[in-house]
């Protein structure tokens, strides 16, 4: 029974999302798709301990699953001309029992329908992590601090929009790919969570998702080699998630990047990270995620060199700032140019951010803080620091900040 | 699948379609977008639409007819066309919205047809 239970799992996970995009493909309902793949392994775990684990697992458990899916699409009166596509599915099966030839993967279509501009931006990546990784709604919910509930509702939301307004299970057209790929980075991103963790710190809520999130652009990377943001992004995850270990003093207190202790940093993934940015370089063709791993790859040198190279990562944010003059960036730039040449012009930069877009920006006021305390400017400094402290979501990092403030005399 | 694609104005972009100073512009922009739908063998049906100070709105209150002067809801922009156009998906559907010559204020709702019981 275990026996069973274990190859169950393994076709679970090493097929879930394969089987899933080829059902939803055809049947242009990811919601029905879902159902019949979760019958179909129920099937096999009643079938299998009596028959054996057949030689073709996904083949076996297409078949289950085509039957449900038609009972489904039959029920639902979906679009009538998906009902050929689905009978189709059979030949698919019969030809992968039949032969040696490996499972299509067309899990790169059901991951642009998941980012598609006609999604609601704050369901793409609960949508992604559901359908393409099979985690639940409840274990996405925890990460995304909402209701199992609320998080159910979104994703089913989002799997009706699917269905009922017919999004096209395919690879965008070359004119839309940069934006479109944009939209799928993005959402493998915010599923990582926030990037900057100098100021910022890690965000903690998103921490249990950063594993699935690397997964997830590992994946893309597998089926999208020619595309260096792609790249990019994997780079700059990695070089984040190296330091995760140093973030942290074995008590839990929170480390600043600058004093963090560079031996406990992940050597194998800041190498890994390294080659990925070096292969992205080679297209030619930059981006933001390109430029911002390239700021992570600068601090890493410290473990090589014992120092940080402020004036090329202030160049990179500069960049970066031309490319995407995101919250985030500006904030970023401010405060290398701070270490680079002097607090004052860090601190020029910083008044230049309209005040209303940062009323919320946790990292804005953390390092507006720490510039007024470099300045001698104690007063406001305090009050900065009580606003940062204010808007922290992890505490850490607010006990961090409580110091930071308890040395100001 | 139909899809109907809403063309949706503001006053000055309703002005526009009739003002003799911009009217052949408008008209020079939206008949070879019409002819494009035609020619591509996708369209339903459809029409252009007066403007919203010509609607008139009925609601059924208590059993009985409440008729008003104007348009269902009051908004900046308003209903000025639509077409119903067969095509295979959303995207399909976008890319043929996106051809509208739409105005500055100007956007296009595109909403899929019901199937089953209500299809025409």
């Amino acid at each position: 029974m275990t026996e069973t239970h274990e190859a169950v799992e393994k076709a679970a996970r090493d097929s879930w999302g394969r089987l899933l995009a080829f059902l939803s493909a055809r049947s242009r309902d990811v919601a029905a798709a879902e159902d019949a793949l979760a019958d179909a392994f129920r099937a096999a775990l009643e079938t299998w301990p009596r028959t054996g684990v057949p030689d073709k697992p996904e083949a076996w458990l297409l078949v289950a699953a085509r039957r449900k899916l038609i009972d489904l699409a039959r029920h639902r009166q979906v679009h009538e001309e998906a009902t050929p596509a689905l009978i189709a599915i059979t030949d698919v099966a019969q030809q992968m029992a039949d032969s040696a030839e490996i499972f299509p993967d067309e899990r790169l279509k059901l991951l642009f329908v998941c980012a598609h501009p006609a999604i609601d931006p704050s369901s793409r990546t609960p949508l992604m992590l559901q359908v393409v990784l099979g985690l639940d709604a409840a274990r996405i919910a925890s990460a995304f601090l909402v209701k199992p509930s609320a998080m159910g509702q979104r994703l089913s939301r989002a799997k009706t929009k699917i269905r009922v307004a017919g999004l096209r299970f395919e690879l965008p057209s070359a004119s839309d790919l940069p934006s479109r790929l944009d939209a799928v980075l993005e959402a493998i991103y915010a599923a990582y969570g926030s990037g900057w963790d100098d100021v910022a710190g890690a965000d903690q809520r998103r921490k249990g998702l950063a594993k699935e999130a690397i997964d997830l652009c590992a994946l893309l990377l597998r089926l999208m080699p020619g595309e260096p943001e792609v790249h990019g992004l994997l780079a700059l995850m990695l070089h984040c998630e190296a330091r995760r270990e140093a973030r942290r003093s074995e008590s839990g207190t929170y480390i600043s990047l600058s004093e963090q202790d560079v031996t406990r940093w992940s050597g194998a993934m800041i190498e890994e990270a390294e080659r990925l940015l070096a292969c992205a370089a080679q297209f030619g063709r930059i981006g933001h995620f390109q430029l911002e791993a390239a700021i992570q790859s600068v601090h890493a040198q410290r473990a090589q060199t014992g120092h940080t190279d402020w004036e090329s990562i202030a160049m990179m944010y500069a960049g970066l700032v031309r490319i995407a003059p995101t919250i985030g960036a500006l904030v970023g730039r401010a405060a290398a140019v701070a270490e680079s040449s002097s607090a004052e012009n860090g601190w020029a930069l910083l008044e230049e951010i309209p005040i209303q877009s940062v009323d919320t920006y946790q990292p804005y006021w953390a390092l507006t803080a720490h510039l007024l305390k470099r300045m001698q400017r104690f007063n406001e400094a305090k009050v900065a620091y009580t606003r940062a402290i204010g808007l922290c979501e992890d505490s850490a990092m607010r006990e961090y900040l409580k110091r930071k403030v308890a040395e100001i005399v | 699948m139909k899809y109907m694609l809403m063309f949706y104005l503001n006053k000055m972009e309703f002005d526009s379609r009739t003002d003799p100073k911009t009217r052949d512009a408008f008209w020079g922009s939206f008949m070879p977008y019409l002819k494009a739908v035609r020619e591509a063998g996708i369209f339903a049906g459809g029409a252009g639409l007066e403007p919203p100070d010509t609607a008139t709105t009925l609601r059924i209150l208590d059993g009985k007819r409440l008729v008003q002067d104007g348009p269902f809801a009051e908004t900046k922009e308003q209903l000025g066309g639509y077409f119903l156009i067969d095509v295979p998906d959303l995207d399909t559907a976008l890319d043929w919205a996106a051809r509208y010559p739409a105005g500055p204020g100007g956007g296009v709702e595109i909403r899929p047809a019901m199937t089953g019981p209500a299809e025409a």
